[in-house]
């Protein structure tokens, strides 16, 4: 539980990254409520994607410790976070190019294949019947995400903001618990970030997935978010709502630069 | 004048003359050809999987023959012993990932050849001091005859050899497109990140691939080990495997079946048709050669991808 009574899903504390001398994160904590639309603000080199990767194993932090789902770890793992429910797309799309939206998609659902491997290679019996039963799941996703059109298309072929969306499909299919999105928006044009928008809020309202979001236009942030903290050289610098944010002197002072 | 006739004229014209002959010449070039296609198919499946060019794979073909063949000499019925290999080469994809891999994950791609070199000798080594380096004949029961089909002469042990190769390629391609697993082996062919981030178990799957390469290789050496027999020179002929790589793309699975029937229709040819003009022997170094033009005109093979960088 934290302050506003509600349950806390994902607590990071205290935590520190450095790349040999570049500090990239120093001493951060903040908590993300289940069911919160949190966004993670920053100028460039902020330490935002450090901050997801910490949380999905990618990095290890020196020092601090991530909570998540009331375990607390030095370190996360991907395939553990990944097991655990912690979905996520990337800055500059990690899609598996060469195979079609509908294959990408089906990756997503791996970890909830219980089959034994051996009738998996084998494709028979048990593992077909699974097979069937994930791939109901999937369209389901893609039904909701509307992109029914492009599922033989191999995923290089689609233009960027539809990977975009080929990529949080992906994400969705492992029914997540939490959903981290590292700028889902960055390089769309208006269209295609109402788009976005929409689907965020949907998958939020309809699924009940926590979301933790970096994203640059801050029209799209204070519009979606629930909670808005913000970045700057590795610190944290301020934590509230939208309007809270906005109003607050050391963010003004990050993004418009200071007078010295 | 003499010998640009020699070169440039008299071989089509004697093809021409007696098109059955030349039938024959490519059908027997596209038989050798199915057996290089089966050694690259264990160079692909890796190199795709894991980035790793592995230099062990001709070796891992002498250590499977070698263990089947000792196997069977001292006894033990051949079923059992290929299912016995079998094992082997799984236990063997095994220690690979624990000892071998492992320890160099995320080391550049040229630690990881070298470290396969080593692996090489490993197991070439370790392959002669477990069941001796005589040559040993495999025998498994296919008739080595020929046979006359409507004046083409054929090989029976060829025939069966293409058909081998045959139901291991279609296995593996529907392995690949239309499994769970095959589908996790391709996401991590495709990006590891990706891969990573959607908890598809990085460990797992190199298991699985060099699994699958040392069945591919078992096989290999099965189909080699019973036409020459199993000698210290099957792990030489993952040097023919190259030239065949360079030509179909290195990660590409059609790629390595279409350069094998290349390598193999070209030799054939080049040897009956030039052999006596440039003093024969030309089998030994055509692929080579084509190989060589390959690099310069399409360095990227017949079905590679393109690789184009963005700066």
């Amino acid at each position: 539980m934290n302050s506003n009574g509600k349950e806390t899903l994902l607590q990071v504390d205290d935590i520190t990254l450095s790349f040999g001398g570049v500090q990239a994160l120093s001493h951060v904590s903040f908590d993300v409520a289940k069911g919160e639309v949190l966004a993670i603000i920053g100028p460039n080199g902020a330490g935002k994607s450090s901050m997801l990767n910490v949380i999905n194993g990618f990095y290890h932090p020196q020092s601090g410790t991530v909570t998540y789902k009331g375990r607390s770890h030095r370190q996360m793992r991907t395939h553990e976070a990944a097991a655990e429910g912690i979905a996520r797309t990337f800055q500059n799309i990690a899609l598996f190019k060469g195979m079609t939206t509908l294959d990408n998609i089906m990756t997503g659902r791996n970890l909830k294949m219980r089959v034994n491997f051996l009738w998996q290679a084998l494709h028979l019996g048990p593992a077909r019947r699974e097979e069937i039963e994930h791939r109901r799941y999937v369209e389901h996703v893609i039904d909701f995400l509307e992109i029914q059109a492009i599922r033989k298309i191999p995923v290089g072929r689609l233009p960027y903001g539809m990977q975009k969306r080929v990529e949080l499909c992906r994400a969705l299919a492992s029914e997540p618990d939490l959903l981290l999105l590292d700028e889902p928006m960055a390089g769309m044009n208006v269209e295609e970030k109402e788009d976005m928008c929409r689907f965020i809020l949907d998958v939020n309202d309809e699924f009940g997935t926590t979301i933790v979001l970096i994203e640059h236009d801050m029209g799209v942030v204070m519009d979606i978010s629930d909670r808005v903290i913000v970045l700057d050289y590795g610190r944290k610098i301020a934590d509230g709502t939208p309007d809270e944010v906005r109003a607050n002197q050391a963010v003004i002072d990050a993004y418009l630069g200071l007078s010295h | 004048m003499e010998l640009l006739i020699q070169v440039f004229v008299a071989p089509f014209l004697d093809m021409a003359g007696s098109p059955v002959f030349l039938l024959e010449v490519i059908i027997n070039g596209l038989l050798t050809g199915v057996m290089y296609s089966l050694v690259a198919l264990g160079f692909v499946l890796i190199f795709k999987a894991s980035g790793v060019f592995n230099f062990a794979q001709g070796a891992m073909v002498l250590f499977a023959a070698l263990t089947l063949v000792g196997l069977i000499e001292r006894g033990v019925p051949g079923w059992l012993a290929i299912v016995i290999s079998l094992g082997v080469m799984v236990a063997l994809a095994y220690a690979v990932e624990r000892w071998m891999l492992r320890p160099l994950v995320n080391q550049a791609p040229i630690i990881l050849f070298m470290a396969t070199i080593g692996l090489n000798f490993v197991l070439e080594g370790s392959g002669q001091i477990a069941w001796g380096s005589n040559v040993k004949e495999l025998d498994i029961g296919i008739p080595d005859a020929s046979f006359d089909v409507g004046g083409i002469l054929l090989n029976e042990f060829d025939i069966y050899a293409a058909l081998v190769a045959a139901i291991l390629v279609a296995g593996l391609a529907v392995f690949f497109q239309k499994t769970a697993v095959g589908r996790a082996l391709r996401a991590v062919a495709d990006n590891h990140q990706a891969a990573l981030a959607v908890g598809i178990p990085l460990k797992t799957i190199w298991i699985i691939v060099w699994s699958v390469a040392g069945a591919v290789a078992l096989v290999a050496g099965i189909m080699w080990g019973a036409k020459s027999g199993v000698q210290f020179s099957l792990a030489l002929i993952a040097l023919k495997a190259l030239p065949v790589l360079i030509l179909g793309g290195f990660t590409s699975v059609p790629g390595a079946i279409i350069g094998g029937l290349i390598i193999g229709v070209g030799e054939k040819i080049a040897e009956v048709y030039w052999g006596p003009v440039i003093g024969g022997a030309i089998e030994n170094w055509f692929a080579y050669m084509l190989a060589l033009v390959f690099l310069m005109f399409r360095p990227q093979g017949l079905f590679g991808e393109v690789i184009i960088e963005r700066v």
